[in-house]
């Protein structure tokens, strides 16, 4: 991912910290950001934990799943099953305001997402 | 004043029939000043639904329409205001308020009222009729003291007021006919005997050939006498022995009424005066009065065509009728009565499953000319099309109520078969050409969706399994292939899935993904498969908890706000002090708040994630278990105190209840599953509601299937009846497997049943006659899950691997979640909204 800001990178929590193809919550200078690990496509993803529908945080006990031909990423939060696309934010079946991402990397057994 | 040149057409009576017509009148044409006269203090409400007040509707859910709608159409309405004379000299009509309102032309829809029968004492306080929403509340209010209630007369109405009563509470409910038989105007003798052998069953007692004399009782009735001399005690009566047309207006009027009653009408609704018409159950037509809505909507059209240059005539009607709400079918088309030499007739009788079945062939057999079914009517539609379009007839007439044996889609072919005039709803007076015409060319493919788009099916509701085969039938001819896939990610229904996960012994969504699917799933198929896994296996959930909804994956409810929820299993609701000082002590020491389940046990609410393997040790120690609260799995079989405490009680329905629930607990399934068990039929467990009830009978336990509470209610249905333990067990093992393995997801027991082809009568078929040869596998396969059974937070408890997945934070496990805020209500916590 090309990132155009600085951002500082932060150890947020180990890999298997995160279940595969699963998320988990981390406290991160006390914001609450859900961590995926999406196993499956081996790829990892980062955004706010706060579902913006009916502001519950509970975005990172959602499912992932992928959308369209194009198999775009995405998770559903659990409490209506609003879907955000993964890549964007972006609610992807209701109008929602799309969420916050955040960039991240793994370096050995370490989480780090880019404070922004 | 009426606006200048538009002529005002005054209509006296808001009900349905009244409200039709303004509808009717408003689509042809707005030149005309409407001036509505209702003597209800509220518009029009369904009355054919009026037994659903009771139901929970509100009057305002019953409504035809909403009363903006009247000031929309520039109605004007006089509510609570009944029109007291009609001045045919001056054409205009004296309300009793006082007001006085010209007409050019007026239209009575007065409807009837209650007959109430000149007995003696019919004045005393608890005798009531059925007629009106103010009728119900008072019923309600009656019935909700009356310990024994009766209903005079053992007609249509007479049976839904009974059936009614019933499902208010009222213990002993009785029903007290004059004729020999029920309903004795719409069906003959033999369907009679079968429908009070089944409405006794539900708990109607039911008394023939009885003639009341008097009604006892000091200002308040407490018994009814008859004229053989005995005496029924009752604290609550409805009468419902018929009705009455409301002629009083026009005969003071001087306009022609007949003997009987009733405002006399030429083909195009006129009265003897032909400024006035009359229409609905008030006009008097070829000496018939219509008790129905489907002619008196007729009538309206005919009125509002006249009224336009349009040249409608009202030629009669077909007096059909379908009877819902009695918890048992019954339905009578054509001309049920007509024998030799006249006609032939076939006659289908199972009086074990209470199914009785007469269709009358005209003597060349050629054509259908009536017919009467009890206890299942699921032909009733298509057969009321048959005989009224005169349709030709299968070579084997038979295969019309037995069913076609052999090929399938016969039916929905002969739906087709149907010509284009036909009617289908004849309350909207909507063809079979326009419903498929709507399909073909308006795109419309639900049912919801035809309502809206041309009224089919929202008068009386009895064509809409029909529009349904319709719409279905059309859309296949059309080459729509309609298959039902999970979603985009498998091309398979959840059977077929089940079926190829469990031929190819596939136990991970993994590996089910690579085999059937395609992408990387979604929040749709994975709880799915995870279902169907579970319905296979019975592997521990949270295996495989990425899959699961968090319901699942968290073994807890999710809650407003976030927390969880705790619900450890109380089998049948039996609950020690012991373990109720255990639940108190867990909920004090973690802050949750506690209430009483509608399931017969104890919700603990506001458990933080982090928490929740600490209760459960707790709770574990203490000997208990987990309830599956989150799971579509069984949730409680809740059970009244039965024969070890309460006087009536005919079995022990505590521990059967408890048996069972232990028998099927923890197995995962489409959808929650609920089951009850009453100790006899006045059904204190509410079994009835359930996706499994059972109640004792004297010789044993009657078994109903696919009930549901919910927001969309059914009650459920007597698959077995008298039977003992061991049969009850073996039906419930093939009936839950079979429902495991075949529904689609998220789909409770009674939405599966409905769309289940063949219904009722195709699941008993599999379930005792073991028709499809499986009965021996699904019991196999019901050994395997029960075996499997293991408490889940039993072993996360003692697995701090899964443990650790209770955090909130995992870099910060110690930390709960801060947007969690907790206020007090009542001395307990409760969730603060953000
Ligand atoms: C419980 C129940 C169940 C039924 N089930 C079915 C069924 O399944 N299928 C079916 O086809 N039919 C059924 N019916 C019959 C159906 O409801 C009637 O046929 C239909 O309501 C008749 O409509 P209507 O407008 O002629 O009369 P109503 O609906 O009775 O309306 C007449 C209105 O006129 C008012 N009125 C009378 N006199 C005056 C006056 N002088 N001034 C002002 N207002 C006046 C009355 O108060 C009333 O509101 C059922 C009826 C009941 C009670
Ligand atoms: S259902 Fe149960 S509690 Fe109710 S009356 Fe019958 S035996 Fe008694
Ligand atoms: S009825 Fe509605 S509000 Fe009440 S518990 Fe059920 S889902 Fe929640
Ligand atoms: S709170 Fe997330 S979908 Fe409603």
């Amino acid at each position: 991912m090309e990132t155009l800001t600085e951002v500082t990178w932060l150890p947020v929590c180990k890999t298997t910290d995160i279940p595969a193809d699963g998320g988990a919550c981390v406290l991160v200078e006390g914001q609450q950001v859900a961590i995926f690990n999406f196993a499956r496509r081996g790829e990892w993803y980062a955004t706010q934990n706060l579902c913006p529908h009916k502001q519950q945080m509970a975005l990172a006990r959602g499912l992932l799943g992928s959308a369209g031909e194009a198999c775009e990423p995405k998770v559903a939060c659990p409490f209506h099953k609003r879907t955000f696309s993964l890549l964007t934010g972006e609610c992807l079946n209701g109008d929602e305001c799309a969420i916050q991402t955040y960039p991240i990397k793994v370096e050995g057994d370490d989480v780090y997402i880019g404070w922004l | 004043m009426a606006p200048q040149g538009k002529p005002t057409v005054v209509v006296i009576g808001n009900g349905m029939v009244g409200y039709k017509f303004c509808e009717k009148l408003l689509a042809k044409s707005t030149h005309f000043n409407l001036v509505v006269f209702g003597e209800e203090p509220r518009v029009a409400y369904d009355r054919v639904h009026l037994s659903e007040y009771f139901g929970g509707k509100t009057a305002d859910d019953l409504l035809m329409a909403p009363h903006q709608w009247y000031l929309d159409n520039g109605i004007t309405m006089h509510l609570g205001d009944a029109v007291q004379e009609i001045d045919r000299a001056s054409q205009t009509v004296h309300a009793r308020s006082g007001l006085v309102q010209p007409y050019d032309y007026l239209v009575l829809a007065t409807g009837s009222s209650a007959f109430v029968p000149d007995i003696p004492g019919v004045e005393k306080a608890g005798v009531m009729v059925y007629r009106t929403i103010e009728d119900l509340e008072e019923i309600k209010a009656a019935a909700a003291t009356a310990r024994h209630g009766a209903v005079l007369g053992g007609g249509l109405l007479g049976l839904e007021a009974a059936k009614a009563l019933l499902d208010l509470g009222v213990a002993e409910t009785h029903v007290i006919e004059f004729a020999p038989r029920l309903m004795p105007r719409q069906i003959d003798a033999a369907g009679s005997a079968m429908l009070q052998s089944k409405l006794e069953a539900l708990g109607l007692q039911i008394h023939l050939s009885k003639a009341t004399s008097h009604i006892g009782g000091e200002g308040r009735i407490d018994a009814l006498h008859f004229g053989d001399g005995s005496i029924l005690e009752v604290d609550m009566l409805v009468i419902s022995a018929g009705i009455r047309p409301r002629d009083e207006l026009a005969k003071l009027a001087g306009l022609e009424v007949g003997m009987r009653g009733g405002i006399v009408v030429n083909d195009t609704m006129q009265t003897s005066d032909p400024h006035i018409f009359a229409i609905g159950e008030c006009a008097l037509h070829a000496g018939m009065i219509y008790g129905l809505v489907a002619p008196g909507y007729d009538m309206a059209e005919v009125v509002a065509s006249q009224l336009t240059q349009g040249a409608r005539a009202f030629t009669g009607f077909d007096m059909s009728s379908k009877l819902k709400l009695i918890g048992v079918d019954v339905a009578s088309f054509g001309d049920p009565f007509i024998a030799e030499p006249h006609s032939r007739s076939i006659v289908f009788e199972d009086a074990h499953s209470g199914v009785y079945k007469r269709i009358n062939l005209s003597p060349d057999g050629k054509q259908l000319l009536g017919g009467v079914l009890i206890g299942d009517a699921d032909a009733y539609s298509m057969l009321l099309q048959t005989a009224v379009n005169k349709l030709a007839l299968p070579p084997h007439p038979e295969d019309l109520i037995l069913g076609a044996r052999g090929s399938e889609g016969e039916s929905s072919a002969s739906v087709l078969n149907l010509p284009d005039e036909a009617l289908v709803c004849s309350c909207e007076a909507v063809t079979k050409g326009a419903i498929c015409a709507a399909v073909t060319e308006l795109n419309v493919t639900s049912v919801e969706a035809m309502k809206k788009c041309n009224k089919a099916g929202t008068g009386c509701g009895g064509c809409v399994p029909l529009v349904k085969d319709l719409i279905n039938g059309t859309l296949t001819a059309q080459g729509a292939y309609i298959k039902n896939v999970l979603c985009e990610h498998f091309d398979y229904s959840r059977q077929e899935l089940f079926d190829l996960l469990k031929i190819n012994n596939l136990r991970t969504y993994d590996a089910a993904l690579d085999h059937y699917g395609r992408g990387d799933g979604c929040e749709v198929c994975k709880p799915a498969v995870g279902s169907i896994l579970a319905g296979l296996w019975n592997d521990l959930i949270v295996k495989q908890n990425v899959i699961q909804d968090t319901n699942d994956r968290y073994l807890a409810n999710i809650q407003k706000g976030g927390s969880y929820s705790v619900v450890p299993r109380i089998a049948g609701g039996e609950v020690s002090p012991e373990q109720l000082m255990v639940i108190g002590r867990v909920a004090q020491k973690y802050g949750l708040y506690t209430k009483i389940t509608g399931g017969q046990r104890i919700d603990m609410f506001g458990a933080h994630v982090s928490d929740l393997p600490d209760i459960w040790e707790e709770l574990i120690n203490a000997g208990f278990e987990s309830g599956h609260a989150y799971g579509k799995s069984l949730r409680t079989v809740k059970s009244c105190v039965g024969s070890t405490w309460c006087r009536y009680g005919l079995h022990d329905s505590v521990s059967l209840a408890i048996e069972i629930e232990n028998r099927y607990k923890g197995i995962r399934s489409p959808h929650k599953l609920k089951s009850g068990v009453s100790g006899c039929v006045r059904e204190c467990a509410e079994a009835q509601a359930k996706d499994f009830g059972i109640i004792a009978t004297e010789k044993g336990w009657n078994l109903y299937v696919c009930g549901n509470g919910g927001s969309k209610p059914q009650h459920a249905q007597l698959l077995a009846t008298d039977i003992d333990k061991e049969t009850l067990v073996k039906y419930l093992d093939r009936f839950l497997m079979f429902y495991i393995k075949t529904a689609d997801p998220l789909t409770r027991t009674a939405v599966w049943l409905n769309k289940m082809e063949g219904g009722l009568a195709y699941l008993k078929n599999v379930v005792i006659n073991d028709s499809l040869g499986i009965a021996a596998d699904l019991e196999a396969e019901m050994a395997l899950l029960i075996q499997h059974y293991h408490c889940e937070w039993k072993e996360v408890v003692e697995n701090p691997e899964l443990r650790k997945q209770f955090t909130h934070f995992v870099n910060a496990p110690q930390v709960k979640d801060p947007t969690m805020e907790f206020a007090e209500m009542r001395g307990q916590k409760k969730v603060v909204a953000w």
